[in-house]
């Protein structure tokens, strides 16, 4: 079976790097991207499994690329996880509303990463 | 958990990443909270802080620096508030913001050397924040900075399996979400014993069925050890818009009798279950406000004109150790004299042959230099990272001095070797301070003389002739002549009754301990002159000029070389001594007809040079080197062009050829020579001195129309000084 890919998106290299890390040990192929706009250029020029996006972000917010990747036909059923901070419930729901799938909360630890990757992907 | 320490072990590989981007995101914030003006709101801005403060939150927290984060958190928190307008923007805010910043910074630094920070750090931190953020803040928001235990699996101690009825009407439109049913069955099977049966009487006709859509129910069991949490954690994401109903059995098979018949809803869990601590809500800002805001067309706007230090440093990029660039541009000097080495060699080859080798040196010289030139622009840095922090001294000085003082700057993006631009923060820092302390006048006096009350204080950045010119400009007062004179003939550094140009006086102040009354404060003093900061400059191979009209302002002229260690030369010979003059300054060089020379009685010779006339320096009289040609007209002449403009002949016997030469400092393993910038090793293995072309000018000034003997420069006061 060949390895799911997944798109991690944060403009914080330490959380990119954390969360390329847990995953590619866990087996998984990591695609990074620096901000929403990256994200979304990457997400239309390779397929991925599920993608991981941070909501604050420079040049396209979490939220907007993933309103823009659910018009993407590839990416209408693709799992959608968003970094969220315990006092985000607002941003959580505009989320929910933009098409994410599910959210993690930050601060998170790699087996809690790795427990919603499992949940999403197969 | 074995495994999950080794894990944790791991991560410490990224607290390096995380440590070397906190200092730029604080950078960033800095930089975003100093454009907060009080009263007014710039969304983006205000985004641009809470950004940066939320990457270092959400790092900390994933490498476990619990004290970090809760800092963090009551930081974000006031720049949520203000994002949501519950708090104004007010000056004593953003002085406030501007400390937690700093507070931020040390909390990082105790973090990265594994130390604990003081107890009162965060505490008076913390007070200074909530006391001018007001009322805008819930009390408790602090106690929230702690991660909510979302996965309480490890902690539940081994309980005895128990049933659950599960019942499962998903949105119809759960597909579209991302969210696979079946995935979650294997999650909950993974937990237990699990048996589900499927519903499908909601499902159309084939005609009608949308494959989008989702028309199954499902409804069952799960034995597990698992708490009820647990399995509400499977359906998490899906729980707000599906039915879900958890139902904890009687050992029997029948619903538990504590439990009310009817299942309860996932959400409003049975008492005494283990349900995730709900985290305290944030303030209910203005909804109206916020959404008004939050989700305006703005952000193609953004990706034009927003985030100016993240879009210079945007794009792919790695980080790399100093060392190995370091010695890359080792590598790349020694491959320079190796070059210069085969070419001399190939020099004296018999003309016409070898045509390929020839052709081969020739491309691996052009091949060099680039190699050079790429591995330059790794170690070049914008002086934006040094400008960045002027705003906040300028800022800091003037509340102190009670002077309105607005920075203008320019020319951040400018490029210069990474070294350079970290030399340049103290000689620059102490223009700042000595412009702001003495250059301006007070806002009263300012007005009474008809100037605007608030003074611009310009820096700017720009390359100039191989170097880069950086000046700081006021329009203050300007240099008070009459008092700096005075000054100088009581210490005696100026002669009684003689008066110098006022040029000549204006360069008193880069004189070791000069101080005018006035020129002492608690600011610009820090038992600091203007002469430490020649001093520092100059050993930089960087030059300092101050130009100052009376009443209008003073200025500032720094230069410095774009890089300390490679650069493009023409070699020149003299007698038997060779001396490499930078390209940068070369003008032209040419043999003088008799009728082009002058002597300008007493004064020096010159030469005529596109119809004006130009100081002639004869090398082999200012460094006394025998067997030189004497007569320019057999002799050539090379016009050099400082940084300040001003040219200058430089008398040589004849030109050997252009090459790129290594910068070798004589500093550190002789002393400083006025006139020579450095040394460097040639392709035959002798060593050439490489010409400090405005220090020519200067010894040639000093040396008078004879051309005196001043290789060496005796001991300035400068050194005697230090």
């Amino acid at each position: 079976m060949a390895k799911k890919r997944i798109l991690s998106v944060d403009d914080s290299a330490s959380i990119r790097q954390m969360v390329a890390f847990t995953l590619e040990t866990a087996g998984y192929e990591v695609v990074t991207a620096n901000d929403g706009q990256d994200g979304l250029d990457r997400a239309k020029s390779t397929s991925v499994d599920m993608v991981i996006t941070d909501l604050n972000m420079p040049r396209l917010s979490g939220i907007d690329m993933i309103k823009q990747l659910r018009t993407l036909p590839a990416f209408k059923f693709v799992p959608i996880v968003m970094l969220t901070t315990e006092s985000e419930e607002r941003k959580k729901q505009e989320g929910r509303a933009a098409g994410a799938t599910g959210w993690i909360v930050k601060p998170f630890n790699p087996d809690q990463l790795l427990a919603v990757v499992k949940k999403l992907v197969s | 958990m074995a495994v999950e320490g080794s894990r944790v072990d791991n991560l410490g590989q990224f607290k390096q990443t995380y440590f070397d981007e906190c200092a730029e995101l604080l950078a960033i914030a800095e930089a975003g909270l100093l454009r907060l003006a009080p009263g007014t709101f710039d969304l983006e801005e205000v985004n641009t802080v809470f950004r940066a403060v939320h990457s270092i939150k959400g790092g900390a927290g994933a490498f476990g620096f619990s004290d970090l984060v809760t800092f963090a958190h009551e930081y974000e928190a006031v720049m949520d508030a203000i994002r949501a307008h519950t708090v104004p923007v007010s000056y004593g805010l953003v002085e406030a913001l501007i400390h937690a910043n700093d507070a931020l910074g040390r909390l990082i630094d105790h973090a990265r050397a594994g130390t604990a920070p003081p107890p009162d750090l965060i505490a008076a931190a913390v007070t200074a924040l909530r006391a001018d953020s007001g009322h805008g803040l819930p009390a408790a928001v602090i106690a929230s900075g702690r991660a909510p235990a979302v996965a309480s699996t490890a902690a539940a101690p081994e309980s005895p399996r128990r049933s659950f009825a599960l019942r499962f009407e998903p949105n119809p439109d759960l597909l579209l979400s991302g969210n696979e049913p079946s995935f979650m069955f294997r999650a909950l099977a993974r937990l237990g014993k699990l048996e589900l049966g499927c519903q499908f009487d909601a499902l159309p006709a084939l005609t009608e069925l949308d494959g989008e859509k989702l028309y199954l129910k499902w409804a069952g069991t799960l034995q597990t050890a698992a708490s009820l949490a647990e399995i509400e954690e499977v359906f998490e994401f899906v729980a707000d818009d599906s039915v879900i109903e958890i139902t904890p059995l009687a050992a029997g098979g029948a619903p538990a009798a504590a439990v009310p018949a009817p299942a309860t809803p996932m959400r409003s869990a049975a008492p005494g279950t283990v349900a995730p601590p709900g985290p305290p809500a944030k303030p209910p800002g203005p909804p109206v406000l916020y959404g008004s805001r939050d989700e305006p067309p703005a952000t193609p706007v953004q990706a034009e004109t927003g985030e100016p230090v993240q879009a210079a440093s945007g794009g792919q990029s790695i980080r790399v150790d100093l060392d190995k660039v370091e010695r890359l541009v080792n590598l790349v000097g020694e491959m320079v004299i190796t070059q210069s080495m085969i070419a001399e060699h190939l020099r004296h080859l018999p003309p016409g042959q070898h045509r390929e080798m020839l052709t081969g040196l020739e491309q691996l010289t052009q091949h060099t230099r680039d190699l050079r030139e790429c591995v330059m622009a790794i170690r070049a840095q914008p002086v934006g990272s040094v400008f960045q922090r002027i705003p906040r001294l300028v800022r800091e000085l003037s509340a102190e001095t009670g002077k309105d003082v607005v920075l203008v700057t320019s020319g951040e993006h400018t490029e210069v070797d990474k070294t350079v631009v970290e030399n340049l923060i103290d000689p620059l820092t102490h223009m700042i301070r000595n412009a702001v302390a003495h250059g301006f006048e007070p806002p009263d006096e300012r007005e009474a003389l008809g100037k605007p009350r608030t003074g611009t204080l310009h820096l700017s950045a720009r390359h100039r002739s191989g170097r880069i010119v950086i000046e700081v400009a006021d329009d203050g007062r300007g240099i008070d002549r009459r008092r700096v004179l005075e000054r100088a003939v009581e210490r005696g550094l100026v002669p009684p009754g003689v008066q110098p140009g006022d040029a000549e006086v204006d360069d008193l102040i880069f004189l070791p301990g000069f101080t005018t009354s006035e020129m002492v404060s608690s600011l610009s003093g820090r038992g600091v002159g203007m002469d430490v900061v020649r001093r520092n400059v100059v050993a930089l191979g960087g030059r300092i000029g101050v130009h100052s009209i009376p009443g209008e302002g003073t200025r500032f002229v720094l230069s410095l070389p774009l890089t300390l260690a490679v650069l493009d030369g023409m070699v020149v010979s003299v007698g038997a001594e060779r001396f490499v003059v930078p390209i940068t300054n070369i003008v032209e060089s040419l043999r003088p007809r008799p009728a082009d020379l002058r002597r300008l009685v007493n004064l020096c010779d010159v030469i005529q040079f596109r119809g004006q006339f130009v100081r002639l320096a004869r090398l082999h009289r200012l460094f006394d080197i025998p067997d030189a040609v004497e007569d320019p007209t057999r002799a050539l002449v090379v016009v050099v062009e400082a940084e300040d403009g001003a040219q200058l002949g430089v008398l040589v016997d004849d030109i050997q050829g252009q090459q790129q030469v290594v910068i070798k400092s004589l500093e550190p393993n002789f002393r400083r020579i006025t006139g020579v910038a450095a040394a460097t090793i040639l392709g035959d293995g002798r060593v050439a001195l490489i010409l400090d072309v405005a220090g020519v000018h200067e010894l040639s000034r000093r040396a008078g129309p004879g051309g005196g003997r001043l290789a060496v420069e005796p001991p300035s006061q400068t050194e005697a000084a230090a």
